[in-house]
Formats: C-alpha cells, sequence, structure tokens
C-alpha cells in the first residue's frame, strides 16, 4: 500500500451533494462589535493570494474577512478563549479533544475555552462531521490557529516591553520574560486591541512527544450537564408559543396520494398543511397533533417494490455502472487476474451479503423551526448544519444567509442525520401556524423515513500457490460502497469493482461506511484461503502483509488475546482487521457455541488500534469500546425486514440492538505512534468486529457464514 | 381533561390534561422536566426511566393518571442541592457515556437497582440494566460506574452507621 493511497478519504457516497461555496456572514468589524476587542486568529482554508508572504499578515482595520476560512479563535478582554468551528458534536467527544488540542498550543486551561459549534451564523462554513475527518483536519487546524495566537501574544509583549520576542515563552495563559523576572497575562495583552491575524504558514507545532494537555485523559466537556439532565439536545428546545407538529406519512415508500379528507382534524383546533407532497398539522401539544394525523383519511397508491427475499438479486440485476457520484474509485485493475487464476495452485470463489440495518440513534431526528419574517431559525440535530441551511434555503426560496441552523450537542448519529427532514418539516409548519414549531419523529419513523446503511452483495474469486502466497484476487461489490474496498494484502494481481444500484431502499451514510461489509467479505476469505492451505489465519495474513502499521495492530491483538492457545469443545477464535479513515485495526473474537440450541455467545473481544498520535486516550478507550458493542449488532442480528416499500420491523421491540446482556468481555490495546499525525477513531475500530466473530463461528463449527446478520436467529441446527 | 396533582421531586404539580396522557409527555411538555428522554415510546430503551414510590418505571408507557399522588423522582431530583447523587458522580467520574442521550435513564435504574440490592454483582447489574439501551455502547463503562456507585453508597453508609 502506498502512502498516497493511504490518505485517500472516500467521500460520502449516497447523501452528500457537492458543498454550498464557503461563506462568512460576519464582517471583521461585526465580528469585535460582537465579540468585543481581543485577538482574532483567522485560518485560511486555500491561502492562494498571501501563499508568496511568509508568516501571518495583519489586515487592515475594517476590511471584511476572506470566505476561505475553517476554523477562528478569539482571546478576549477576560482572557476567555472562544474557539468556532462548523464541526459538531455527536458524542464522539470532538468538543473535549478539540479543546484539548487548543488549550496545548496556547498553553491556556481548558477550563478557559470555550467551542462554539456548528452554528451557521457564527462558525466558518463545514462540510460535516463524518469520515473520522475532525481529528487529522479540524484538530490540526486548531492547533495552527491557537499556535499562531500564541506567536501574535508573544509579539505584542515583545512589543510592549520593547524586547526580542526570543527571550520570551508562553505558558500558563501568561507571556513570561524570565530574564527580566516579568510575565503579563493574555488578557492584559489583549486589552483595548482589535487585531486580525491569519495563519497562512504552518506555525511549529509541539510535537506529539512534548504534548501535556493533549495526549492525556480529559473528561467529556460540560459532563455535569449530561448527568444532571440539564443539558438540552436538539429535541429538548423550546420556545415560548411554541407549538407541536406532525406529518403525515405515506402508506409505503413512492407511494403517491390519491385522495384526502382532513376535515376532522381541521376542527380539532390546529393548523393544517397540506403543500404538495407535504401533510402535516402543528397543534398545542404533541398528543392532539398526533391525534389529527390520525383523524385524516388518506389514499394512497404505489407501485409493486422488492422485499428482503429478493433483495439480493435485485441488487445484481439492478446496477447502473458508470453514474457513482464520486466518479472515481470504482475500479481498480492491476497485473492479469485471470491469467494468475488460470495458474494458481487452489482457487476460491465465494459470494457474501450484508443486510440493510438502522442507525437507531437513541435520540430521533428533532427540529424547532421559527420565522422571523423571511429569516428563518433552526435548533436541530444533524451532522450537517450548513448542509440542512442548504436543504432549507432550497426548500423556501430562500438566499442562505436569511437561514440559520444551531446544532446542540446531540444524542448521537452514527453517520444517520446528514440530513434535515425535521428542519424542513418544523419550518414549513411554523411558516403555516405563524409560531415556533417543534418536531420530534417518533422512533418508528426514525426507522421509516431516515435513511439506511446499504445492503449488498460481494462475489471474491482468488488464486493461491500451495505455499500461502495470493497470486490473484477478484472482487465486486454491489451496492454496499466503496469504503474500504482495495485490499491492503499484497496480491499481484487484482480487479476490484465497485457497482453502484438502483436501490430499493433509500440508503445513506454508516458508521465506516461500507468497509464494513469490504472487510466482511475480504477478511472471511483470509481465512477460507487459509483453511485451503492448512496455514494458521494469523501466519497467513502476515506472509501477504507488508504494510507495517497494519502488522502492528494484528500482532499486538494477538498477543493480548494469546493467538494459538488451546480451546475447548464449542469455542472458537477468529480474527479481523484492516485499516480505514486512516486508521489500524485489529480484532480478536472468542465466541462460544452451543450446537443444541444454536445459541452463539461472543465471549471475548480484543482490539488492537492505532491512529497516530493519541490526543485523548481516555475518549479513544471509549470509542474503541463502543465501536466494539455497535459493531456486534450488525455482525450478529442486525437487519431492516421490508416488504412491498414497507418497513416490517421499525420498533425497538423488533429490531433488536446490543444490549447489556449481549456485552462480551472487551480488551482495548491503544498503540499510540507519536511520530505519526493523529487521524480519527470513530469508524476505523467497527470495521474487524464482524470478520473476527464469524471466522470464530468457523473455527467452533466449521460452519462457514457469509452472511450479515450471521446468526439474527441462532446458528442453525443442522 | 383532568386535574392531575403530581409529586415530582419533592414539589407539587397540578396539571390539566388528559388522564391517557404518558407521564415522559407530561414531565416534558407541560413542566419542562426535559432530562426524561423519549426513545421509543414502548418502554423498550429505558431513556425516560423515573422512580415511582421508589420502583424504576418507564415514563413513556406510565399513564400520567396512574401516578397521580405518587412520589415520582426525575433525573432533576436526584442530586441534593449541588451534591450530585453518588451514581451521578460515578458516572462522571467514570465518564460513563459518549453522546449521553440514554444517560439519564442509566442513572435513574441504577439509583432504583441500588436501592433495592445495595450490592449488586456485575451479572446483577446486566440483568438489571438490559432494559436500559445505550446505542453508543459504553456498557463496560455503565457497569463499572455502577459497581463504584455501590461502594461509594455502602462506605458512606457504614461511615454513618460508626457515628451512629
Amino acid at each position: 500500500m502506498s502512502e498516497k493511497t493511504q490518505i485517500v478519504i472516500e467521500p460520502e457516497r449516497y447523501e452528500l451533494r457537492a458543498a454550498a461555496p464557503y461563506r462568512f456572514d460576519l464582517d471583521r468589524r461585526n465580528f469585535f462589535k460582537f465579540l468585543g476587542a481581543g485577538v482574532l486568529v483567522v485560518s485560511i482554508l486555500k491561502p492562494v493570494a498571501i501563499a508568496q508572504e511568509s508568516g501571518g499578515r495583519r489586515r487592515e482595520r475594517g476590511e471584511s474577512l476572506p470566505k476561505e476560512i475553517d476554523a477562528w479563535l478569539h482571546i478576549g478582554q477576560d482572557g476567555k478563549v472562544t474557539v468556532y468551528t462548523g464541526k459538531v458534536e455527536i458524542g464522539q467527544n470532538i468538543r473535549t479533544s478539540l479543546t484539548q488540542a487548543v488549550s496545548e498550543e496556547l498553553h491556556v486551561s481548558m477550563e478557559k475555552i470555550e467551542l462554539v459549534m456548528g452554528d451557521t451564523q457564527l462558525t466558518p462554513f463545514d462540510m460535516g462531521t463524518f469520515g473520522s475527518r475532525t481529528t487529522p483536519t479540524m484538530n490540526l487546524q486548531l492547533r495552527k490557529v491557537a499556535a499562531a495566537a500564541r506567536e501574535t501574544l508573544i509579539g505584542l509583549a515583545a512589543a510592549q516591553w520593547k524586547t526580542d520576542r526570543q527571550n520570551l515563552t508562553a505558558a500558563d495563559g501568561k507571556i513570561t520574560d524570565s530574564a527580566n523576572n516579568r510575565s503579563i497575562e493574555y488578557a492584559a495583552l489583549t486589552k483595548g486591541q482589535q487585531i486580525t491575524q491569519e495563519v497562512s504558514s504552518d506555525p511549529a507545532l509541539i510535537p506529539a512527544a512534548d504534548w501535556k494537555v493533549a495526549g492525556r485523559s480529559a473528561p467529556k466537556i460540560d459532563i455535569r450537564d449530561f448527568v444532571t439532565g440539564g443539558h438540552r439536545y436538539p429535541s429538548d428546545q423550546t420556545l415560548p408559543g411554541m407549538l407541536y407538529g406532525k406529518v403525515l406519512r405515506p402508506a409505503a415508500f413512492n407511494a403517491t396520494l390519491t385522495s384526502l379528507d382532513t376535515q376532522k382534524a381541521e376542527q380539532m383546533g390546529v393548523t393544517v398543511v397540506h403543500d404538495g407532497n407535504f401533510i402535516g398539522v402543528a397543534a398545542p401539544s404533541s398528543e392532539l397533533a398526533a391525534a389529527a394525523v390520525e383523524s385524516m383519511k388518506a389514499e394512497w397508491k404505489s407501485d409493486p417494490q422488492p422485499s428482503n427475499k429478493d433483495l439480493f438479486d435485485y441488487l445484481r440485476k439492478n446496477t447502473e455502472e458508470g453514474t457513482d457520484p464520486t466518479g472515481d474509485g470504482d475500479r481498480f485493475d492491476q497485473g492479469s487476474v485471470d491469467q494468475a487464476l488460470s495458474s494458481a495452485d487452489h482457487k476460491l470463489q465465494q459470494t457474501y451479503t450484508v443486510q440493510y440495518i438502522a442507525h437507531v440513534p437513541l435520540e430521533p431526528r428533532a427540529a424547532l423551526a421559527k420565522w422571523d419574517g423571511d429569516h428563518l431559525t433552526v435548533w436541530t440535530g444533524t451532522q450537517r448544519p450548513f448542509g440542512v441551511r442548504g436543504q432549507l434555503a432550497e426548500a423556501f426560496h430562500l438566499p442562505e444567509d436569511q437561514v440559520r441552523v444551531f446544532m446542540p450537542d446531540m444524542g448521537s448519529g452514527y453517520g444517520g442525520k446528514h440530513t434535515g427532514e425535521t428542519a424542513i418539516e418544523a419550518a414549513r409548519l411554523a411558516r403555516a401556524a405563524k409560531r415556533p414549531v417543534k418536531v420530534v419523529w417518533t422512533r418508528e419513523e426514525e426507522f421509516t423515513w431516515a435513511y439506511f446503511r446499504p445492503a449488498g452483495v460481494i462475489d471474491v474469486t482468488s488464486g493461491i500457490r500451495s505455499d500461502g502466497t495470493i497470486t490473484a484476487w477478484e472482487f465486486h461489490n454491489y451496492n454496499s460502497g466503496s469504503a474500504g474496498i482495495r485490499t491492503y494484502y499484497e496480491v499481484p494481481n487484482q480487479r476490484i469493482v465497485f457497482h453502484p444500484v438502483r436501490t430499493p431502499l433509500r440508503q445513506g451514510s454508516y458508521r465506516a461506511l461500507a468497509a464494513t461489509a469490504n472487510h466482511f467479505a475480504r477478511e472471511s476469505h483470509m481465512d477460507e484461503l487459509a483453511h485451503a492451505v492448512k496455514m494458521d489465519s494469523l501466519e497467513f495474513r502476515l506472509k501477504n502483509l507488508k504494510n507495517d502499521r497494519l502488522r502492528a495492530v494484528f500482532e499486538a491483538a494477538a498477543k493480548r488475546f494469546a493467538w494459538g492457545k488451546s480451546k475447548s469443545a464449542g469455542q472458537g477464535f477468529g480474527m479481523g482487521g484492516g485499516y480505514e479513515k486512516l486508521g489500524n485495526v485489529a480484532t480478536f473474537a472468542e465466541v462460544k457455541v452451543d450446537r443444541s440450541t444454536g445459541d452463539v455467545q461472543v465471549v471475548r473481544l480484543v482490539t488492537a488500534f492505532e491512529c497516530g498520535a493519541i490526543v485523548n486516550p481516555d475518549g479513544l478507550r471509549n470509542q474503541l469500546e463502543g465501536s466494539n458493542v455497535q459493531g456486534l449488532g450488525g455482525a450478529l442480528f442486525e437487519a431492516i425486514q421490508f416488504d412491498n416499500g414497507r418497513i416490517l420491523n421499525s420498533r425497538l421491540s423488533q429490531y433488536r440492538v446490543p444490549r447489556f446482556t449481549d456485552l462480551p468481555e472487551i480488551e482495548i490495546v491503544l498503540l499510540d505512534r507519536k511520530d505519526i499525525p493523529s487521524v480519527g477513531a470513530g469508524e476505523c475500530p467497527l470495521i474487524g468486529v464482524a470478520p473476527a466473530i464469524a471466522n470464530a463461528i468457523f473455527d467452533a463449527t466449521g460452519v462457514r457464514l457469509r452472511a450479515l446478520p450471521l446468526v439474527p436467529d441462532g446458528l442453525k441446527v443442522s | 381533561m383532568a386535574t392531575i396533582r403530581l409529586a415530582i421531586n419533592g414539589k407539587s404539580y397540578s396539571v390539566d390534561t388528559d388522564p391517557q396522557t404518558s407521564l415522559l409527555t407530561v414531565l416534558r411538555e407541560k413542566l419542562d422536566l426535559t432530562g426524561s428522554k423519549y426513545g421509543c415510546g414502548e418502554g423498550q430503551c429505558g431513556a425516560c426511566t423515573v422512580i415511582v414510590d421508589g420502583k424504576s418505571q418507564r415514563s413513556c408507557i406510565t399513564r400520567v393518571a396512574s401516578v397521580a399522588g405518587k412520589k415520582i423522582t426525575t433525573i432533576e431530583g436526584i442530586a441534593t442541592g449541588n451534591r450530585l447523587h453518588p451514581v451521578q458522580e460515578a458516572f462522571l467520574e467514570v465518564g460513563a457515556m459518549q453522546c449521553a442521550y440514554c444517560t439519564s435513564g442509566m442513572i435513574m435504574s441504577a439509583v432504583a437497582l441500588l436501592q433495592k440490592n445495595p450490592n449488586p454483582d456485575r451479572s446483577a447489574i446486566i440483568d438489571y440494566m438490559d432494559g436500559n439501551v445505550c446505542r453508543c455502547g459504553t456498557y463496560p463503562r455503565i457497569i463499572t460506574a455502577i459497581q463504584k456507585a455501590a461502594t461509594a453508597m455502602n462506605e458512606h453508609a457504614s461511615v454513618k452507621g460508626v457515628g451512629q
């Protein structure tokens, strides 16, 4: 694997359209009016015009700020540091890790730093919080911004004291001149100042090996509000005079309305809206809103649609080659696969499948909308506040600067909240009712009208020499996506193709995207190949793997797991791993299978992970533990059942998610590479879980399962 | 519509509502006690858990009329002034959350568990908490936090015992 392929992060394939142009809603003067005097440091995303200049430059007073900004930081006269980023907090605790980064570079304690996140009026444009991008991009940007701020403050102190800046150091919110035994607080330096500094070159950053704040565990910011119930999630937002909105849902996907009678609802003291294909009500209570929608008589018609039982056949038969929106990464050819296959000692051809699964964020979609004339303000839970702003502007034919979207730290997303359905619904109802309206989806709505992780079919054909060298690798993925589709094993002859499909269900992003499906197929197949040449699974992988970082996680996990130990009846061991979103992971699983009952229990998961220099070790462990638990659901039992445009298991009593009783022993091994830039950890750690479990089930029983979920109803008793 | 008297967190409220309305809806919409969360509406996820007369109850499937006059405690009512409940303290110390949307319900269930069984072993915790879902998967930490809270509460109780 070359460095070049490593740094590619696949854009989200399905629901993401092109980014809006960069925008900036406040000019410099307004900014200082809003924040008070101080030092403002902005990070320029595309330093085109200023590229020739060395170091930063200061702008003239009153000039507007450039539009290509991706973050900024303000140090007020009171020494308070406010950082602005369009990224959002959804439980991954980047509010904490980004604060650590700023604290580290600026030498200000974390308590004095506040992050303003995901407010389209106040923060720079950001495409969204997904793809594990925050740590490799925003964390780095904010470190640069904070470092530039630090350097600016040193410059101010040097000017004030008429001394060389080399004599000065920044520490603990102060600039100190130790030779002359004097120091000055940042707050005193920024007093009365209105300085704008751009970061246009790479300021000297503190190496990870010298980190004092970053690199150590830090608790979740505002954690007290979360244990007291005080934090206001999107669904908890209220405004005076607020109404509750509810939308009438079609009887099936792609259904059209043939008749509608809202007479009864109109007499219930609610606002009824029927506009195009939108039918909804706004009422003083959520129960009245629900009753009013319930009272409506609607008839729908729809054409027959596929169901689970024909899903994989359907996916193969409905490809739409060449229409992939990302436009690249869909095909990779190397050497001659056909020739290598015909001369291989062993050939293996297998098919692997994955079902649609749902994100089930515990907080369903929610939005509160308010109009002031033709200006719209919406509080909503989304991973893409700027994307939702664009959707609102489009839906209501407004310029984007008349729409403001706030994203209060929300009840998770896992890739499932990129879109703005509730925002649009609440805004439409609010416009009709002339009052603020809140829409919170029910669990059934969330299960049905959000989007799913794509289902997929993967065909793998491989050729191998008797000594365990893989010579040919052909891999076709239908629909699930191309994240993680390339193999990291050394194979001279490869043909890897992603086939986009006209999907029967609305599908979208999901934590780790298709990397879960692709790693499941690849790592299962690797095990099958090892078995074919009678080699140990680990030895076989390492024989075909050169990537040092990946070898290191496999070896670390194997050591902790005690790979090679003897097993008892019904016990099985397996592994799976790979790299995704710049991280490297290996998971080893121990299962216990009772063949008489078909009961499969995952007893232990050991996951080794490496994501460069670790920013927040405890936060990282938390992400890894969570990934293992969440990965368990998709591996073992999660699947959306659907038939003819209807979801058949749209309740939590019908769709099984991992619970306390499913919890295996989870052990995390962290490899801290201080010499490698930090990358994200929210997605990659998920990808080894399913293949590790499938391989362990094979090890326990000799039964090879090639479909996710593996054992929704236990292992079939043969 | 009926007027229903509720005793919540040591305060009494008089609420005009349909008696069939869920306690969760009344808490959130009428009383602005939004710490209790909606997650599923069918008592399957535990995010709405409150304690009624000492027992944990899913407020989303509890008709408000059925708890009239009973002693209701929500997440907003377990701290004493600024002093957190030991279970809250333990969740905070352990960092037993990611998005924390499930946290109120987890804490309320744990408080109810420890009232019933001050020394639960790991499997007792798992059995009791199985009705509470954390989609971020922080179960290992929640178990640790509950164990820690149990220890703290027992130590506190024994110190009090010595002093008596």
